[in-house]
This record gives C-alpha cells, sequence and structure tokens, in this order.
C-alpha cells in the first residue's frame, strides 16, 4: 500500500535539508535565464514553477563522467617499460532530484531497458541509478511543446518516480511510488495526507484536460522504416537543421555516449561523456569513412531510434517521454512531432500522366 | 509587414529559376517562427516575416553551395552574406538575395523574462510600436523597445547591405559604432577577477552542444572542429569549466573581423548564456586595430586574411 503524505508549502526548503544530510540534494533553480538543476543551497532556492529548461540527467548520466584513472609507472631499470595502474572508479554519491517533472523520471525507464536489462549490465549506470531518488512533481498543465500524453504518459504519470508531490492547498500530496521512496518519508515534517487525496485526483484530472490533443503516433516503427531509404524526405525534414545537438542533449531520453582517455603527463582519465548522432564524429569511422554525412542521414536516425528502432526492440516502447525540450530548445524550431507524422501521413508520389 | 507583398511576388518570379528560396514561416506557437523552405508556389503563401523572424538564414547557405538558392535577408543577415562572400565560401551568382529593411527582431529571452511562462501562448500581435502576447489567459503588452534584441537597438545597417530584390521601403538609423559597444566598454572596466569569475559562472552550465557553433553563419569547420577532433584530440571532453571557456574564446578568435555580431551564437544557446559578449570585444579591438568592419564591402578583404609586412597601426618595429 502506497504511503500518501502532505507537507506544508514553507516546509520543503526544510525537508531538503533533512535530505541533504544524506544525500546530495539537486533541485531545479534559476541560472542566468535558464532553470538548472544544481546541488540545493539553501540561500538560493529552487524553483518549480515550470519545467526546467534541462533536465536532471547529471545525477544517472553525467554530461562526463570518469570510468577509470590510470597512471603509467616506468621501469627505471628498463626504461622502454611501462606498468599501468588502473583503478576503476565506481560512482557511490547517493543523489534525491527533487523537483523534476514525471517526464524527466520517466525519461530514465528509456535508459534502464538499454544499461540495465539487457545483455550487459553497465555497472557505472547501475551503480547511480540505484543510487538516485526522484521527488516528482505533478504538472498543473501541458505546454505547447507537451505531448508525453501522446506516448503513454501524463502530466502526472509516476513512472519512474519514487515520490510524487502533487499541489493541495497550502502544500503538497505526496505518494509513495516506489518501496524505497518511503525511506525518505521519515521526516517529522510530513504529515498524513491521506485526507489530501480527492483534492490531488481533482488537481491530476485537470492537468489531463489541459493538455493538449495528443498526436496519433500509431505505427510509427513501421511508417519510419517505408521512408528510411527516401532520401528527399530525409532532405525536406532536416532542410533547417543545424545539425548541433541541443536536442539531444537537453533529451531526458537520450542516452549515447564517446569515450575518451585525457592524460595529462604520465596520468590521465578515462571518461565517457555525452555524444550524439546529430554531430559528424558520432559515426565517423577509423577509416575516414562516414556513413552518415549529412545533417539528414543523421535526423533520421534520432527519429528512427525514438520512434522505430527502440520501439521494435523494447515491446513498442516509444524513447520520448514527449517533455518537449527539444522542439522548445532547438534554435531552429524542428518539431519531432511533425517529422514523425510526415512520416506517418507519407504516401509516395503517383506518377502523373504525361 | 507592409513589403510582405512586394517579397512574395519577387519570389514567386524568381522560384522557376532556383532551386529552393530560404524565408521563414509559422512556429510551434504563435510566438514563434521558424525558417521556411520554399520550393514550391503554395509554400510562398506560407512566408512570415516579421519581428519574430530573428534567425540569420545565411547560416545554410555554405552547405547548398553548387544549387540555386535564394535567402531572404534583414540588414545585419545579408552582412553574413557579404562576409562568406568575401571569403569565398558561397558563389555570388548561386544566391539570389531578397533584402528588405528592418525594424527590428524580438529577443525570446527578454519576452521570457517579462511573461514569465510562455508555455501556453495564444496569440501575438505585433504592431508598430508594441508586441502583445497572450499567455495562459493573460494579456501582456510589451513596449517593442523593451524586448528587441540588444543589436537592434544599436543597429547601423537596418537594410539589406547587398541585395538583387528590395522589397518595401528603407528603414533609417543613427546610430553609431561606439553606441553598440557600450556594453563591453563597461565590461572591460571592471576588475579582471570579477571578469573571470562572471565567465567562470556562466561558462559552467555550458552543455557543449555547440549549438553556438552550428548557428553560426562564419562557423564553417563545423564537422571539423576542435572543440570535437578526435585525433589530434585537441580539447578535453570533460565537463569542465576550463574546456567549455576554451572553446568560446576559440570560437571568437576564429571570427574576429569576421563576425557580423549578428547574435545567433547567443539566439541558439539553449541556457542563455551571453557569448555574443566576446565576439563584440574581439570585434572592437579589430575596429581599432584595422579600422574594420566586417561584412560590409563585398569587394574588401578581412584583416586576419591579409598580409602587410607593416601594419599601418600596428608597431611592430620601433618599440
Ligand atoms: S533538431 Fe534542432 S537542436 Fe537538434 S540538431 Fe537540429 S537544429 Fe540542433
Ligand atoms: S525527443 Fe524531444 S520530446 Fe522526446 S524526450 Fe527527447 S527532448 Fe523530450
Ligand atoms: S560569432 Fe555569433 S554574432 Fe558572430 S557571426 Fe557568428 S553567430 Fe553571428
Ligand atoms: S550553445 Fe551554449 S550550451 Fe551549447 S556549446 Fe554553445 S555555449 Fe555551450
Amino acid at each position: 500500500m502506497a504511503q500518501t503524505k502532505f507537507i506544508k508549502k514553507e516546509s520543503l526548503s526544510a525537508w531538503l535539508e533533512e535530505l541533504g544530510q544524506d544525500h546530495e540534494v539537486l533541485a531545479p533553480r534559476f541560472e542566468g535565464d535558464s532553470i538548472i538543476f544544481r546541488p540545493y543551497d539553501s540561500e538560493k532556492g529552487f524553483f518549480i514553477d515550470r519545467e526546467a529548461t534541462a533536465p536532471p540527467k547529471k545525477a544517472i548520466f553525467p554530461q562526463s563522467e570518469t570510468l577509470l584513472e590510470y597512471s603509467q609507472i616506468k621501469d627505471m631499470e628498463n626504461l622502454s617499460k611501462i606498468a599501468m595502474d588502473v583503478k576503476e572508479t565506481i560512482p557511490t554519491t547517493s543523489y534525491v532530484v527533487f523537483g523534476n517533472r514525471p517526464c524527466d523520471a520517466r525519461g530514465f525507464t528509456m535508459f534502464d531497458r538499454v544499461y540495465l536489462n539487457g545483455e550487459k549490465v553497465d555497472v557505472y549506470y547501475k551503480a547511480r541509478r540505484e543510487n538516485t531518488y526522484f521527488i516528482t512533481l505533478s504538472c498543473e498543465k501541458g505546454e505547447a511543446t507537451c505531448f508525453c500524453n501522446a506516448v503513454g504518459s501524463g502530466p502526472s504519470d509516476p513512472s519512474g518516480s519514487d515520490l510524487l508531490m502533487t499541489p493541495v492547498k497550502d502544500g503538497y500530496y505526496i505518494e509513495s511510488v516506489s518501496k524505497r521512496g518511503e525511506e525518505l518519508l521519515k521526516s517529522s515534517l510530513l504529515t498524513d495526507g491521506s485526507k489530501m487525496k480527492a483534492e490531488a485526483d481533482k488537481y491530476k484530472k485537470a492537468a489531463n484536460a489541459s493538455m493538449n490533443k495528443a498526436p496519433d503516433f500509431t505505427g510509427s516503427p513501421e511508417k519510419l522504416l517505408a521512408v528510411f531509404d527516401n532520401g528527399a524526405f530525409w532532405e525536406e525534414m532536416s532542410d533547417k537543421c543545424i545539425s548541433c545537438g541541443a536536442c539531444t542533449y537537453l533529451c531526458p531520453t537520450c542516452y549515447c555516449f564517446n569515450i575518451t582517455d585525457e592524460a595529462n603527463g604520465l596520468k590521465g582519465t578515462r571518461i565517457r561523456s555525452w555524444d550524439n548522432c546529430m554531430s559528424a564524429q558520432f559515426t565517423s569511422e577509423a577509416s575516414g569513412h562516414n556513413p552518415r554525412p549529412a545533417k539528414a542521414n543523421r535526423l533520421k536516425n534520432r527519429v528512427g531510434h525514438k520512434f522505430s528502432y527502440y520501439p521494435d526492440l523494447h515491446g513498442g516502447v516509444i524513447s520520448c517521454c514527449g517533455c518537449g525540450r527539444c522542439i522548445k530548445s532547438c534554435p531552429v524550431g524542428v518539431d519531432i512531432r511533425q517529422i514523425v507524422l510526415s512520416a506517418i501521413a507519407y504516401k509516395p508520389a503517383t506518377k502523373k500522366e504525361a | 509587414m507592409q513589403n510582405l507583398k512586394d517579397l512574395k511576388e519577387q519570389i514567386r518570379k524568381a522560384l522557376p529559376e532556383l532551386d529552393v528560396v530560404i524565408g521563414w514561416t509559422g512556429g510551434y506557437d504563435p510566438l514563434h517562427a521558424t525558417p521556411h523552405f520554399i520550393r514550391r508556389d503554395e509554400d510562398i503563401d506560407k512566408l512570415q516575416v516579421n519581428a519574430l523572424c530573428v534567425h540569420n538564414l545565411a547560416t545554410y547557405l555554405p552547405a547548398l553551395r553548387g544549387k540555386k538558392v535564394g535567402i531572404v535577408v534583414k540588414g545585419c543577415d545579408s552582412r553574413s552574406v557579404v562576409e562568406l562572400l568575401q571569403e569565398n565560401l558561397i558563389d555570388r551568382a548561386g544566391v539570389t538575395i531578397f533584402g528588405f529593411g528592418c525594424n527590428g527582431v524580438v529577443d525570446q529571452t527578454k519576452i521570457r523574462r517579462i511573461v514569465g511562462d510562455v508555455g501556453n501562448i495564444d496569440s501575438c500581435e505585433i504592431s508598430g510600436s508594441d508586441v502583445t502576447v497572450s499567455a495562459s489567459g493573460a494579456e501582456h503588452k510589451l513596449p517593442l523597445g523593451d524586448v528587441l534584441a540588444d543589436k537592434c537597438a544599436t543597429c547601423r545597417y537596418p537594410n539589406a547591405v547587398l541585395s538583387d530584390h528590395f522589397a518595401g521601403e528603407e528603414v533609417t538609423t543613427t546610430a553609431t559604432f561606439e553606441d553598440g559597444y557600450k556594453d563591453v566598454v563597461e565590461f572591460e572596466e571592471k576588475p579582471v577577477e570579477e571578469k573571470f569569475g562572471f565567465w567562470l559562472k556562466e561558462m559552467d552550465r555550458c552543455i557543449r552542444c555547440y549549438a553556438c557553433r552550428n548557428a553560426c553563419p562564419l562557423c564553417v569547420c563545423r564537422d571539423h572542429c576542435v572543440a570535437q577532433s578526435r585525433d589530434p584530440h585537441w580539447l578535453s571532453q570533460e565537463a569542465h569549466v576550463r574546456d567549455k571557456w576554451m572553446f568560446q574564446v576559440i570560437h571568437a578568435y576564429h571570427l574576429a573581423g569576421r563576425c557580423t555580431e549578428c547574435g545567433e551564437c547567443q539566439r541558439a544557446c539553449p541556457v542563455d548564456i551571453p557569448i555574443l559578449l566576446f565576439k563584440k570585444k574581439m570585434n572592437k579591438e579589430i575596429k581599432e586595430v584595422f579600422d574594420y568592419e566586417a561584412g560590409i564591402d563585398p569587394e574588401a578583404t578581412p584583416p586576419l586574411m591579409t598580409f602587410k609586412t607593416e601594419e599601418d597601426k600596428i608597431r611592430e618595429r620601433k618599440w
């Protein structure tokens, strides 16, 4: 049985302080003109009234992360002999992500199928995943760029979260979603919330109703494959794309990386850092050949991966949580919804009569 | 916009000879426009030209070299086209320039600052001196001057400096070079530690997406950029502010005397880092040392592409 609690609005900071004793708390706040997840700082506060500019990827999939540290040790007797000292660096920090939206938490369930539940388990990912809690905030209403309702989710979808908070009068109604989420509910700042259930349900219902009509992505896996070899289609779809990668780095469901050795004299680190299919180096081969030479090939991969290849491998699940960040923050307004819908609606031109 | 009808007519006439004409159209909500690639007659009807048409479409030209391309340009955008011509990155015969006189474009960040929640825009009306934005049922009347991009407030080239077709009336301006660099002068006067601290703080949230680079019409290495080259491995791939900052310094140096201050780098940045300041600083120096401004005269050679044994203003010998 899920636990239900209530917290007063003005007690949130105190709760975060408490949680901060055992965990590193990441909360969104304004930095410049953007809303970014940062280690919680009581002086700087938090801002949870809108979806953050960038998702809280840092906790589970940092922009760059050390896989191992190495140093080369020269043998003074025989200088051509070098020994390697290698140290694996499994992350141990425990994170609480606070104030993320349902799409952000659900986004990581796309990672799980690949990094946890596939043939190989990614030990770095696993360590972070198991050490990260999500305290998610239900959305009040959808934005023009939101389409979580089209990918099997919604503004109060609990999947991927540990706790779900829903605004009620003077505070928040908190439900535990996962068993481990209950560990976070021990604070004396939280009181019984069972009486607020009806109010919270009403809030959620209104949020659902506020969403724009969901675009219908039925059949996207096959339809995207059907236009796979259609160069003209992809060229037109990618006309305005500038192949920058902002869409992928802001995406809660993009998980590609690059591995490099960053050496400093005889010491160095092997790191993995975000990489993305919109960038030329992504598929550049050692021979010099690049199977995805143009932006059209790259955008095709981004859309295809999310709406065709991934669902094909993972029981039909679309690898996009509908957060809309790629649309909102694309410098030139590429709209992934439109591309998928164009593929679905695509009909080969019938030959004109001469 | 008054000149939209003329512009459409000009494009309609020219389109049969062209592979594509690049303009703007409505974006995902009434507050946003988006680049628009016109290939068919019916695409012309969707053309939009107003203060929401922020994108500098010259960014697309180098990759379209070899095709017959039409491009719609504001004054600032036309300077990028000129600079691309000067650097032989595009062919004059391959581009048909549709210019107009621009009254300024909005800075979406400034609108966001005032309106706050721009997630649900019902409408956006732009009249002579106001932008009226209605969001989530509330109406906001914003004086255009408050939300114009900074570059527009001090623009000295509102009319396309080079065009094959010019739509509508020319716009007049009285702005001077100095007007545009007040922010740089102000920044220069701060103590070094404060300036350094400012950049460390701002650059720290950079996600290394390189939208700033790819949106820049003069950043033409792109797929071969030092920031990501693997062999040689010039920059570390760490998420360290040092490397993020290093890239901006490289970008600014590579753009010195070439940058036309279209502001696309900053506009494209998804996390609003004020990187235009770097570029403006370089341009201010270039003006001082070489008395040169980028993208004005198609016949001129940018200073860093010439060599004089004795520069007029650099004392190389008689120190
Ligand atoms: S879709 Fe937009 S954000 Fe993504 S690479 Fe293209 S231009 Fe950049
Ligand atoms: S593809 Fe776009 S809408 Fe979907 S999860 Fe990624 S950023 Fe969000
Ligand atoms: S550096 Fe920035 S301002 Fe300068 S030309 Fe490039 S995008 Fe425009
Ligand atoms: S666009 Fe912004 S976030 Fe992206 S690399 Fe440039 S400065 Fe960094």
